[in-house]
């Protein structure tokens, strides 16, 4: 299954002082066993835009969906058996206790009734 | 579960009261009972089976239910058969094979796994090789049970797909169990299995580190069970039995899928205890009473020895030191076993060896610091015969503000003042607890309490 890894950050990061291993490892080692696709770091909110079209005009604005204390600072994309084994994935990511992360499997293409 | 309708009889009377006197009295109410009794012992197994070869919850509800249906028509007519653990499954089977082929399914690998299944048969193997094979092979039904208690659904869809898959409860018996709408319930149910399909929250029992973990939350959701048979959250009536026999017996479930597990045997030890007193907790008129007023007479003896007998084989297992796990420290459940085995040794309230609990809360302190912990440690200081340092705990919990609005605090900080023979202090903080009492059975108690301060030594209403 694929799923979609959003690393975002967090106010309140572990603070055990065990940092787990660094992003580059866990990039290696997930391209390595397959489960890792892709996945890019991304710039901060403050350059994000935000699009819309309505009423035929398209409306850009500054910034994020929505401001918040929690907000995404990359993603990967995972190919795993279940949701167990990008859980084990998910947990050896760094930023998994830096910050949290949210595992959102690809849509199956069965609209829920 | 349904049972098949009396058959509408052509020739009964208008009105007539005595249909049922005239159907063939003999063989349907063994045929019914044999029915009920395989529900109890089949429906795990045939539903986590059937969800192992379809992949399809509903599917294998449905069509375990449909198996359940046709026993109920044709075990009253045609006799109950020799197996009827192998004849509710093939009949299960089937039916869900049908659905599939006319989904237009392929067939030929659920075929594979559900002859597999079939060789393997519902009962016991006699073959040594098959035994060996059974050893080795995981049971699907503890499949189903970690699957439930997953952590990646929201933890009341746990307690409800637990009861309703594991447990075999019918959706409209679990939403009047947890007072919500039966829309609500169902709802509740659909989303879960959704997650479960959507999500790709695997089918199978987690290993290595992740088992003790897993089978932590397996465990809690068993406890969340209980506990919402043990007290309504709200609401007026105290006492829910079927949620608290029913936590038993998935608890004996787990046990007897993972025997070696020490904590699921503390959980079962400890609930069979509580619920041993279920009978003396609440007088006639539906009033709680105190485990210290309870008539110990009443409690369920045969309950309090199967708990007691669970404790003894942890002991026994623990002291041979066969594994490398056998010599770790006693988890939560099993010293909240034990601190229940204390009450359930003394014959009177006033033989309780409230020493002992208090080492027992100790321990638990160390592993699963919490205020209630702490509280209920303060508690047992002061009946261990110092009521002066057991209040100084209380006061001390107090100031800190951790349990607030926690009714109980107030309550044990009046019990040991009335102790110290300080009732006016005792008065005032009762009354602080029936303010923030959640339940009404809760408020009539420690009203009754208060009325018994301000009449001195007066004895309680006649609750006998």
């Amino acid at each position: 299954m694929r799923y979609v890894m959003f690393v975002a950050t967090d106010p309140e990061p572990d603070r055990s002082g065990d940092d787990g291993i660094p992003v580059e490892q866990w990039v290696d080692e997930n391209d390595a066993r397959g489960t890792r696709l892709e996945g890019q770091r991304l710039q901060p909110v403050r350059d994000a835009t935000l699009v819309r079209v309505r009423n035929g005009e398209t409306i850009v604005t500054d910034g994020p969906f929505t401001e918040s204390k929690e907000w995404i600072a990359g993603f990967d994309i995972l190919e795993c058996r279940d949701l167990d084994e990008a859980i084990e994935v998910a947990s050896r990511h760094p930023m998994a206790r830096g910050g949290r992360i949210e595992l959102r499997p690809f849509w199956n293409g069965e609209e829920d009734e | 579960m349904t049972r098949a309708e009396p058959d509408p009889s052509p020739t009964g009377a208008p009105g007539s009261t005595d249909a049922a006197a005239r159907r063939p009295s003999a063989p349907a109410p063994a045929a019914r009972e044999a029915v009920d009794l395989a529900y109890r012992e089949e429906w795990t197994r045939i539903v986590a089976t059937l969800i192992r070869a379809t992949r399809d919850w509903d599917l294998a509800e449905d069509a375990a239910a449909d198996a359940f249906v046709r026993a109920a028509e044709r075990w009253p007519v045609e006799g109950v058969p020799d197996n009827p653990g192998a004849w509710l499954t093939t009949v299960a089977r089937n039916r869900a094979l049908d659905v599939l082929r006319r989904r237009g399914v392929e067939l030929d690998k659920v075929r594979e796994w559900m002859v597999m299944d079939e060789m393997r048969g519902p009962g016991a193997p006699t073959d040594p090789a098959d035994l060996a094979a059974a050893a080795n092979e995981i049971d699907d039904r503890l499949r189903l049970v970690f699957t439930c208690a997953h952590p990646a659904l929201p933890l009341e869809a746990r307690v409800a797909l637990t009861l309703r898959t594991v447990g075999g409860l019918e959706t409209p018996e679990i939403a009047r169990a947890f007072l919500v709408p039966e829309a609500t319930m169902a709802q509740r149910l659909v989303r879960a299995k959704r997650k479960i399909r959507n999500a790709g929250i695997p089918y199978r029992v987690p290993e290595g580190d992740e088992l003790r973990r897993r089978l932590n939350g397996v465990l809690a959701v068993l406890m969340l069970v209980h506990n919402e048979g043990y007290l309504a959250s709200s609401g007026d009536r105290l006492l829910r039995l079927d949620l608290q026999e029913e936590a038993i017996r998935l608890a004996r479930l787990v046990v007897d899928l993972m025997p070696d597990e020490a904590e699921a045997a503390g959980l079962l030890a400890l609930l069979l205890l509580q619920h041993a007193r279920s009978t003396a907790r609440v007088d006639a008129s539906g009033d709680l009473v105190p485990l210290d007023e309870q008539d110990r007479t009443r409690w369920n003896a045969a309950e309090t020895a199967d708990g007691l007998a669970v404790l003894d084989r942890l002991d026994a297992g623990g002291s041979d030191a066969a594994g490398p796990t056998a010599s770790d420290a006693a988890g939560p459940y099993r010293l909240q076993a034990e601190i229940q085995r204390e009450h359930a040794r003394a014959a009177h309230a006033d033989d309780t060896d409230w020493p002992a609990i208090v080492r027992r809360y100790d321990a638990l302190l160390e592993i699963t610091p919490s205020p209630v912990v702490e509280l209920n440690r303060a508690v047992a200081v002061g009946l261990a015969g110092d009521p002066r340092a057991g209040l100084d705990e209380l006061d001390r919990l107090a100031a800190s503000g951790a349990l607030d609005r926690y009714h109980l605090l107030p309550a044990a900080q009046a019990d040991l003042l009335r102790r110290l023979g300080r009732t006016d202090a005792a008065a005032e903080r009762l009354r602080q607890s029936i303010a923030l009492a959640p339940t009404e059975p809760e408020r009539r108690f420690l009203e009754r309490r208060l009325a018994e301060l301000d009449g001195g030594t007066a004895a309680g209403p006649d609750a006998g």
